[in-house]
């Protein structure tokens, strides 16, 4: 039924516009009076009324006759006449030939067809899946509408306002660039420069409309204080390392906090840090304190390579120690001797000797003659490594 | 009827004579807003006032009906509303200064007294910020620069908040919330101090993990040592007269004929030598 009207009104619509151009300049004429015949040359077959004179055109007095010819119908007149010469040329027989009730008729028609197209067009709503329409009857509230076609009375009554309430958006404070600094005073009095991103979401449509006059500023500014006061709880060193997601969980809880407060409608789902760091003037002395921890992970290190030498060699050592002392309990006599013998040949055979025999004499000892014979080895040794 | 059709301009003149009698007596009470109803400029009632708590849908908002031409109609917000506070130099007790910007949320509780005191919500914004900053410098005034950056912040605040809402009381507004936004230190000397102090933490911080490097390595060696000790102990301790014997010869091979034996050896011997004792054919 009503695409009915609909498609009926939309074929209509622009022969309704060329009757209702033609009823202004009707009424132009008409309750005004018309100009003298000659002046209205298309031929209009309409009302020879003798009505008032045209107020707009004063007459000459000076010669009643000429008149309002030269002067004519104002411009309003000749444009519309122009407009409806035009058309009336392509159409059927010209909107001329309509007379007074005829035109009315199809001017209801229109008035009819801008309302229903007005009340079509504000009282049926799409409402997209991700979105919610909150509903104002007269400016109060009436209801919020999940998604799907929704009925609404049409526009000046009911009003329908979406929001999306799926979609999750994301808020960045401060920024990982070195140009905008985003300095936080941490517990020990220390700054960190600190980059963070908001993501929150639309929770209750109403709230968020009719609750805060700047959701979004409220939001940020919320997010600010919030990760301040949190920061302000940590040490420096926990903030740019291990208390980061910590800190994230607080500044969301306390975040919900403010603006359940508020009932701001608003739902905080988390926050990430993107950028915690030392401000870059000091960061010189941050990487020291890295290049610390290395020095002092490498002197470990150092010293257990210690530890593994040396316990290995008394491990070698003993063990070596532990094998002999089996062999020589056996025959401690004979080995004690063995031993002893293989070693003095080992050690005096490659050494320069010198055996003094006499008894009861003091030996004279050439020890230049002995700083020779060391000398000598020690030269031919030079000169065998020179070859 | 029939003659308003039949004159259409007729009918588009009542149109507009009705749609300016329906405005001047009908309102739209939006449900973010409060109105006042004002006769003659004097205040004559209020709709859809704040109310603590209250359901939308059921507050007073929606259409108004009043006497056209003689009541006019002043829409006040009835949202939370915010005022920012320049950001501005706070001295603390103990000489330090602090680069402090706050904001507060404030709701329009009282239309008739806010509309009487000052007019419009922008008027009011302004003047609360102006109270807020000198509240604000007031009660910092009277902590330490730490307080500011403990929990003990959250007292502070409140403290404010009472404060500010004494005063906003008198325009209508109820305060909901302060907050410090940012407290820094400000550029300069202040600033760079701070920096040298975080520099010099941080080498304290660079030393002392060294020497517990060092520390740690000391231990690791000592214990080393320690352990070959007892090792050795256990192993030689069994017949400490051998271990002698045994040594003395790895010692002798070592010393004379090891790597480290450099600039050769002489032995000069007496014939009495245990080694040469079988010399002398006995």
């Amino acid at each position: 039924m009503n695409d009915k009207i609909d498609g009926s009104m939309g074929r209509r619509s622009p022969r309704g516009l060329r009757q209702f151009f033609h009823q202004i300049s009707q009424m132009a004429n008409s309750p005004w009076g018309s100009g003298p015949g000659k002046g209205d040359d298309d031929g209009k077959g309409d009302g020879k009324k003798p009505g008032p004179r045209n107020p707009w055109v004063t007459p000459d007095p000076a010669d009643q006759r000429r008149g309002p010819k030269p002067r004519g119908p104002s411009a309003l007149d000749e444009l519309l006449r122009k407009g409806r010469g035009g058309f009336g040329g392509g159409g059927s027989g010209g909107s001329g030939q309509f007379n007074f009730g005829d035109s009315a008729k199809f001017w209801k028609w229109g008035v009819v067809g801008v309302a229903v197209a007005w009340v079509l067009f504000s009282s049926f709503h799409i409402v997209p899946p991700e979105k919610e329409g909150v509903v104002t009857r007269l400016g109060s509230y009436s209801r919020t509408v999940g998604p799907g076609v929704k009925l609404t009375w049409p526009a000046p009554v009911e009003r329908i306002r979406l929001e999306d309430v799926r979609a999750i958006r994301t808020m960045a404070v401060g920024s990982p660039n070195a140009t905008d600094e985003n300095f936080v005073l941490t517990r020990d009095q220390s700054i960190v420069d600190l980059a963070y991103e908001v993501r929150w979401s639309v929770r209750d449509p109403e709230l968020f409309f009719f609750q805060l006059a700047d959701p979004e500023g409220t939001i940020r500014e919320v997010a600010e204080s919030a990760m301040r006061a949190t920061v302000a709880n940590f040490d420096l060193v926990q903030a740019i390392g291990p208390g980061r997601v910590e800190i994230e969980a607080q500044v969301q809880q306390r975040m919900q906090e403010l603006l359940n407060q508020y009932r701001a409608g608003v739902m905080i789902q988390g926050i990430a840090i993107r950028q915690v760091d030392p401000p870059s003037q000091v960061d010189e002395a941050f990487k020291e304190v890295t290049a610390a921890r290395q020095e002092r992970e490498s002197a470990i290190n150092l010293a257990r390579a210690y530890q593994q030498q040396v316990l290995e060699r008394a491990r070698g050592d003993t063990a070596a120690f532990d094998k002999i002392y089996e062999q020589y309990k056996l025959a401690p006599g004979v080995t004690r001797q063995r031993l002893y013998y293989e070693t003095m040949e080992t050690v005096l055979s490659n050494v320069d000797k010198t055996i003094v025999e006499a008894r009861g004499v003091t030996p004279y000892l050439p020890l230049n003659e002995v700083q020779k014979r060391i000398k000598a080895p020690e030269a031919t040794a030079s000169a065998k490594g020179g070859e | 009827m029939n003659s308003l059709f039949q004159n259409p301009m007729r009918l588009l003149f009542g149109v507009v004579v009705l749609l300016v009698i329906l405005s001047q007596s009908l309102a739209i009470v939006p449900e973010d807003k409060q109105a006042l109803i004002l006769r003659f400029g004097e205040i004559e009632r209020t709709v859809n006032r704040y109310k603590p708590n209250e359901d939308f849908g059921r507050s007073g908002a929606g259409l108004v009906l009043r006497v056209p031409f003689t009541d006019g109609i002043q829409y006040i917000d009835k949202r939370i509303l915010g005022v920012n506070m320049e950001r501005q130099q706070v001295l603390s007790t103990d000489q330090q200064r602090l680069q402090v910007d706050a904001f507060a949320r404030f709701r329009i509780t009282n239309p008739v007294r806010m509309y009487t005191a000052i007019r419009t919500e922008d008027k009011l914004q302004a003047q609360l910020a102006t109270i807020l900053g000198s509240s604000l410098r007031n009660e910092l005034g009277k902590r330490t620069f730490a307080t500011l950056l403990s929990p003990e912040r959250g007292a502070v605040m409140d403290n404010i908040q009472i404060a500010l809402n004494r005063e906003a009381n008198k325009y209508g507004a109820e305060i909901i919330d302060v907050r410090i936004k940012r407290a820094d230190l400000p550029e300069g000397a202040t600033l760079e101090a701070a920096y040298n102090r975080m520099r010099t933490a941080r080498q304290q911080e660079a030393i002392s993990i060294r020497a517990e490097g060092q520390k740690e390595a000391q231990i690791i060696r000592g214990g080393a040592d320690g352990e070959a000790a007892r090792i050795y102990a256990a192993s030689f301790g069994k017949d400490p007269e051998f271990y002698d014997f045994y040594r003395a010869m790895q010692s002798y091979r070592q010393t004379f004929l090891g790597e480290n034996n450099q600039g050769g050896t002489s032995i000069i011997m007496s014939a009495d030598n245990e080694y040469l004792k079988r010399f002398r054919g006995n």
